[in-house]
């Protein structure tokens, strides 16, 4: 079974995001970029799934501009046996939106025609959390996200998903979509000898128009601005001093 | 304008709380239809009724629809769509997993948890992990939604709206329910909770959580965590408030032994009153504390539980 991961090239978790000053967006030339974490555990739980004899190949894809060749080297170092970059963008600060991804990925799916992909359940730079869910529709096959445990028993997958108030299991017929959480697995680094043989990993390149879609957003950015502040408070020195303020705010 | 609302219902219940907030958030727009789906769903619907901005209720009741499955779901809040110009859900976990199918669907761009209506297409939500909030204005016919509901107020109870029967759409067959492990609790549920005390990796183990669970018990609070706390195996993934997790807006939010990254803050900023326990006098949480208390927990906390 061939597994298809999605992969997107994002601000790196660990750099505070900065507004422009013109209220365009968030600053993102000369910041540093990685994989977007939630992709991570999907390329890893891929890999997984190849190790244990159950997938035989593993396809990265990213949408987004030419640097996304970055994040997709990444998932090559990580195992992924091969990878294939849709350039949609030139501009670093384009993001093109889920309901676009859905559409070249299913140009890409239907050319590839995995057994399962992977996906990761939220991206962290626009937090739409709905890419995974609307492949699954436009291809019309079973979605089980926010996954925390996947097992494939023959045609179906068993899915251990996060929801609130707990954890609910399902089945999904495949080919399926599923989408990572957090708990599914901890990823692992690449290796050095590994980064050097993801750079003779085959990476193909196609454009948007090549597949036919067309990607301009529905939704127009107006302003992006920053949170209202919140101020600092007070320091107490001891816990009867905070337990009294906290009965003069009426709280407890 | 009308509005097509799915109500949030587990088991048969109507939870009330996010389906106000997302009403609330929503009846500017125009007549709110709420939808209620489950296994059993007229009572869920019955109470949906009387949330104050209600027009109208539907009520589909198939087994189809008892598990929250994403894929009976969308296709039967798709097979409504006629005559709503909005498409809406509050942004729990069920309707993160539909609406995006829903949006998918209908060819339209899901608008992922708004924080604000400004008008019918034009709506603000928070992107990068809370650092900023982004406005964006729709192009599609139909808006599909999922409602932030730590950003509104619930609507009160008003006149009961009619409560009609409709009928189900067709199952797709694409997935099948196999199990619930619903964690059973006594505390009131996080994201609604009126107080909350979460612990983060200062609490350093998943025995000393019960520190956390005892203060949280004496306030009659919800139990919540940090990322770190969760990665590091202290909490189950569900207690999780930021980004990644639940969104939270009590009265009441006591960060403990949680220092205050980015993502965490995303997640409960929005809280009244905020207090801080952190050995670190650094830590970025003092700086959006109401009130910081510098000190090893292992000995405030269980100071702070007796004398409350």
């Amino acid at each position: 079974m061939k597994v298809l991961v999605p992969v997107k090239r994002v601000i790196d978790y660990n750099v505070k995001a900065r507004v422009k000053a013109d209220g365009s967006g968030v600053d993102l030339a000369n910041v540093k970029m990685s994989m977007n974490p939630f992709d991570e555990i999907a390329v890893e739980e891929a890999i997984r799934l190849k190790e244990k004899g159950v997938a035989t190949e593993v396809v990265a894809v990213s949408i987004g501009v030419k640097q996304a060749q970055e994040t997709l080297r990444t998932a090559l170092a990580m195992g992924a046996d091969r990878a294939i970059l849709v350039v949609a963008a030139d501009d670093v600060h384009t993001d093109i939106e889920p309901l676009a991804v859905a559409k070249l990925l299913k140009a890409v799916i239907d050319e590839e025609q995995p057994g399962l992909v992977i996906a990761g359940k939220q991206a962290i730079d626009n937090d739409m959390n709905a890419t995974g869910q609307m492949l699954a529709a436009l291809l019309g096959w079973g979605q089980a996200t926010f996954a925390s445990k996947i097992e494939i028993e023959g045609e179906t997958a068993k899915v251990t998903r996060e929801v609130d108030g707990g954890l609910q299991t399902i089945e999904v017929k495949l080919p399926a979509i599923v989408t990572a959480d957090l708990r599914l697995n901890e990823p692992r680094y690449a290796s050095l000898p590994n980064i050097m043989k993801a750079k003779k990993k085959p990476l193909d390149e196609k454009t948007a128009a090549d597949l036919g879609v067309d990607v301009s957003p529905r939704l127009e950015i107006v302003s992006v601005k920053e949170p209202e502040g919140r101020k600092a408070g007070i320091k107490v020195e001891t816990v009867d001093e905070l337990v009294s303020k906290l009965k003069e705010a009426g709280v407890v | 304008m009308a509005v097509l609302l799915l109500g949030e219902v587990t088991n048969g219940e109507l939870n009330r709380d996010a389906t106000a907030k997302a009403v609330s958030a929503l009846k500017s727009l125009g007549d709110v239809t709420v939808l209620c789906a489950g296994a059993s769903a007229q009572a869920a619907g019955e109470a949906a009724a009387t949330i104050d901005g209600v027009a109208k209720v539907l009520v589909a009741e198939d087994a189809l629809y008892g598990h929250r499955l994403a894929e009976p779901a969308a296709a039967l809040l798709v097979g409504l769509a006629d005559g709503f110009d909005h498409i809406a859900a509050p942004a729990t976990t069920d309707a993160k997993n539909i609406m995006p199918r829903v949006a998918a669907l209908l060819d339209a761009m899901v608008i992922s948890d708004v924080s604000a209506v400004v008008d019918a297409d034009t709506f603000e939500r928070p992107v990068y992990a809370g650092n900023a909030i982004q406005t964006v204005k729709s192009k599609d016919a139909k808006k599909v939604l999922t409602i932030r509901t730590a950003s509104f107020d619930a609507a009160g109870d008003g006149a009961a709206a009619p409560v009609e029967a409709t009928a189900k759409a067709d199952d797709p067959a694409l997935s099948a329910w196999v199990a619930d492990e619903v964690v059973e609790s006594d505390r009131p549920e996080l994201t609604s909770a009126g107080r909350v005390v979460s612990g983060g990796r200062g609490v350093g183990s998943k025995d000393d959580f019960a520190l956390i669970e005892k203060l949280a018990d004496k306030l009659g609070a919800a139990v919540g965590a940090s990322r770190a706390a969760v990665d590091s195996g202290y909490a189950p993934n569900d207690y999780q408030v930021g980004q990644t997790g639940k969104v939270v807006a009590p009265e009441l939010y006591v960060a403990i032994g949680i220092s205050g990254a980015i993502q965490h803050l995303a997640g409960m900023k929005d809280s009244k009153v905020i207090v801080a326990i952190n050995k670190d006098e650094e830590a970025p949480i003092f700086q959006i504390a109401d009130y910081g208390l510098v000190g090893d927990l292992f000995a405030t906390v269980p100071e702070l539980t007796e004398k409350l």
